[in-house]
């Protein structure tokens, strides 16, 4: 019940922002654009293109896509190898762990 | 409307108990490279290889840590495999803050550090900054050197620190843990205004550029800092309950 509050607490939070934004002056942007390149710019620095330019139309979406699958796979292996589900014993005992 | 909705798609929530699946699972969605990762081109060459030779000596010494601690528990390479995907997934993670209107991402380098110490951490944090920098359009290769010092270094380490010491004073393990998130989120932070101010302030005074670049983090990492404080004692938490042996290396006598 308690993690159910936080979940939803902390989504209202981030759902709420495009939402009640919306129209209004939020960009969006990232704090690299927001702050970074602007100080970047003004100091005559701005940024260049990524020598691999996967920010074209879709493309990054793309290369997120991948990126998010291969780290979500590596990260639920790593994670199931430690955290293996509980098995029990005919007493009710929980097993110890393997590795 | 309809491109800043496809800039920032709206993010379901991130429960800090299963926070490395949220974590896939957002990641898994599409988003656009909005982050903290100083771009490419920015720094001017002699900076950059200024920060390659500050990130180098911290590079080595955490390989060399992974050979002696793999020695020392069978579980600690996969432990390292696991907190590697974590950081990356969440360094990738742009979070809207509607604070600001801005988004940016958690670090996961102070709970990082926690758990296979800063060295490694800092190892972590490198290949997951190469990977960004090469594929993700997200920071750069010339501005590696000084990303790796920010988020691998300078959070990496002080998470650690303020763990360690919060520790040694005698605060209960939870609050430590979430003074070394967010105070590592925030050194991040303020490590990467140091490295532009130091570039970039010309002929002006550089504590006044440090000063203005810092300021203008604040709305955004004020609370994503507190969050990231939140995620690190949750994440602590659930390993305490499932297998509080995986924080035996953990500093200061760890959550016990």
């Amino acid at each position: 019940m308690k993690k159910t509050a936080l979940i939803l607490l902390f989504a209202g939070v981030l759902l709420s922002g495009p939402i009640n934004t919306s129209g209004r002056t939020a960009s969006w942007s990232g704090v690299d654009e927001a702050v970074i390149e602007k100080f970047a710019e003004k100091a005559g620095r701005p940024a260049w293109k990524p020598f691999i330019n996967t920010d074209q139309g879709d493309l990054l979406l793309f290369v997120f896509l991948l990126a998010g699958a291969a780290g979500g796979f590596a990260a639920g292996y790593w994670f199931r190898v430690l955290f293996p589900p509980r098995r029990k014993n005919e007493d009710g005992r929980i097993l110890n762990h393997d590795v | 409307m309809i491109d800043d909705i496809a800039k920032c798609p709206a993010r379901g929530g991130i429960t800090i108990f299963k926070g490395l699946a949220a974590a896939a699972f957002l990641c898994a969605l599409p988003a656009p490279a909005f982050a903290m990762h100083i771009s490419e081109g920015i720094l001017p060459l002699s900076w950059a290889l200024l920060w390659y030779a500050a990130a180098l000596p911290f590079v080595i010494w955490g390989l060399r840590d992974l050979r002696r601690r793999s020695e020392e528990a069978p579980w600690f390479k996969p432990l390292v495999g696991l907190v590697g995907a974590a950081v990356f997934l969440i360094s990738c993670m742009p979070i809207p803050v509607p604070s600001a209107g801005t988004c940016s991402h958690p670090c996961g380098t102070g709970i990082a550090a926690i758990l296979i110490g800063p060295g490694l951490t800092t190892v972590v944090a490198s290949i997951a900054l190469t990977l960004q920098a090469l594929f993700l359009a997200h920071g750069g290769i010339t501005t590696l050197g000084a990303n790796i010092v920010s988020m691998g270094v300078a959070g990496a380490w002080v998470g650690w620190g303020v763990f360690t010491a919060a520790r040694r004073l005698g605060l209960p393990w939870i609050a430590a843990a979430f003074l070394a998130g967010m105070l590592s989120d925030w050194a991040t932070y303020a490590t990467t205004s140091l490295e532009l101010a130091a570039a970039l302030h010309g002929d002006g005074p550089f504590t006044t550029m440090f000063s203005l670049i810092l300021l203008a983090f604040v709305p955004t990492q004020l609370p994503l800092g507190i969050l990231e404080g939140f995620l690190c004692a949750g994440v602590l938490k659930f390993i305490r309950s499932r297998r509080p042996e995986l924080l035996r290396t953990v500093p200061a006598g760890g959550a016990a």
